[in-house]
């Protein structure tokens, strides 16, 4: 049937309406498969950082770019501050420190989630172990080679049992752009606390505020309890 | 003064314009405060994340209460009417859309489409919002598509409103409707050539000018009312 020149209104706009909110509900389950195949292939790789990445629903933020790179051989990562044996670690050296891996949901304030990600790497119990922090030290401060980035956590937070310095993600070495070689994974607080690029990890009788929580973030950022639902 | 060549004709009731800048305002408070949260390099500039997150939360229920006090006290028969007017496309409709020339109703096809399109935004974003904030709460109910619908609509919905601004205040042919959303009222001469096939209402009546002039005052002293709760309760959640 050809409507053209019908003249009885139809409701052509309820069928829009209603598509449109259908198609918007229904793109909960593709949305994100289109959106990846267009970034994949249609926006330029200088601004797909800022974009959800094709890497299952990362978003890449920086504070102050280009991203640090990573030279296995002059690379060390510090701990120093309270402690009574402040070390440099080569890569080598903290590849060779006890081994821990676990799967966990990685949550981000901004409201997107990754769930299910493989990370490998160090616990705080095993890597504090070596640099013995001294009996007043209350913090540890994670600074990022990307200054001036730089977060913290509390020793007792440190210590729960998912936390751990990764250099591992998904089965291979962290990449440049999660954090290579070593970051913070602190799955039960939003991705903030996540330092990428950490390469000194400063013990001190306080728990600093981070660079986030200089900007009205909450310092203890637990998931679903923090930053205005506490 | 309306001299005898410059006729004003009314095309939006009351109801009809206050449901128009309840969303118009709920729209920039919600973007703006959403922007804050957004864009990592205002984090700070508003106030703390909890408070600016707060105030997205209370404008967007502010938004919701505002809608429902206006259906609830307002001209709900003009409101269907109105919607009724907003879905029907008829064969002119097809023309106009091709850029011939025909006869539109009190609103164009254009209109339609964008009055459609924003109330299905208006819906997805209440939904993804929705989401949004429950997954806070649980985990389970977040998903990589809620957020992107979520920007996905702002980025949509903000296109749609510079449109819709530009014909409004700046592109000569149509601005005169700006009046109608403002006093109510468009010129007559102007709405004949681009509103042919509309009936403009008769002048109304003094009695019925008194009720609806009631009605705005009771509906104001409602919005203000809800945006002095809104007002306090941002300040009581702060920290």
């Amino acid at each position: 049937m050809d409507h053209a020149d019908d003249p009885t209104p139809r409701p052509y706009g309820r069928r829009a309406f209603l598509g449109l909110v259908g198609g918007g509900v229904s793109s909960l389950w593709w949305g994100p498969a289109v959106w990846n195949a267009i970034a994949t292939n249609a926006v330029p790789a200088s601004l797909r950082g800022a974009l959800p990445s094709p890497t299952a629903g990362w978003r890449i933020y920086t504070v102050n770019p280009p991203m640090p790179r990573f030279d296995p051989a002059t690379w060390r990562l510090q701990i120093e501050g309270r402690v009574r044996t402040p070390m440099s670690l080569t890569y080598r050296d903290l590849l060779s420190l006890p081994r821990a891996e676990q799967r966990s949901d990685f949550h981000c304030v901004t409201g997107w989630s990754v769930p299910g990600v493989r990370w490998a790497g160090v616990r705080f119990r095993d890597l504090l172990a070596l640099a013995q922090p001294m009996p007043s030290a209350k913090g540890l401060a994670f600074m990022s080679s990307e200054q001036p980035y730089v977060d913290s956590l509390s020793l007792g937070q440190a210590l729960v049992p998912d936390a751990m310095l990764a250099y591992e993600m998904d089965a291979r070495p962290l990449t440049r752009e999660h954090g290579a070689p070593a970051r913070l994974v602190m799955p039960q607080m939003y991705g903030y606390k996540g330092v990428k690029w950490v390469n000194r990890i400063v013990v001190s009788d306080t728990v600093e505020l981070g660079f986030w929580e200089q900007r009205g973030y909450d310092l203890d950022a637990w998931v679903g309890r923090s930053n205005g639902y506490g | 003064m309306a001299t005898a060549e410059r006729v004003g004709v009314l095309r939006f009731s009351v109801t009809e314009r206050l449901v128009h800048w309840i969303h118009a305002g709920a729209f920039f408070a919600l973007l703006a405060t959403g922007v804050a949260l957004y864009l990592p390099g205002l984090a700070g500039t508003f106030g703390s994340r909890a408070q600016v997150k707060a105030a997205h939360l209370y404008v967007a229920a502010g938004w919701i209460v505002a809608l429902l006090l206006v259906a609830a006290l307002g001209d709900r028969g003009r409101l269907g009417a109105t919607r009724r007017e907003i879905e029907l496309f008829d064969s002119d409709d097809a023309r106009w859309l091709r850029r011939l020339q025909a006869p539109q109703g009190r609103f164009n096809a254009g209109q339609k489409l964008h009055a459609v399109a924003q109330a299905a935004a208006a819906t997805l974003f209440l939904f993804s919002g929705a989401l949004l904030w429950y997954g806070e709460r649980n985990t389970r109910f977040r998903f990589d598509g809620t957020i992107l619908l979520h920007d996905g609509l702002t980025v949509a919905a903000t296109l749609l409103v510079i449109g819709h601004l530009y014909l409004a205040v700046v592109h000569p042919p149509t601005r005169p409707a700006l009046r109608g959303m403002l006093s109510g009222s468009v010129d007559e001469e102007w709405s004949r050539r681009h509103h042919a096939k509309w009936p403009p209402q008769p002048p109304a009546e003094e009695g019925r000018a008194a009720s609806s002039r009631l009605a705005t005052l009771g509906l104001l002293v409602a919005a203000a009312a809800v945006l002095v709760l809104t007002v306090a309760l941002v300040t009581a959640s702060g920290p």
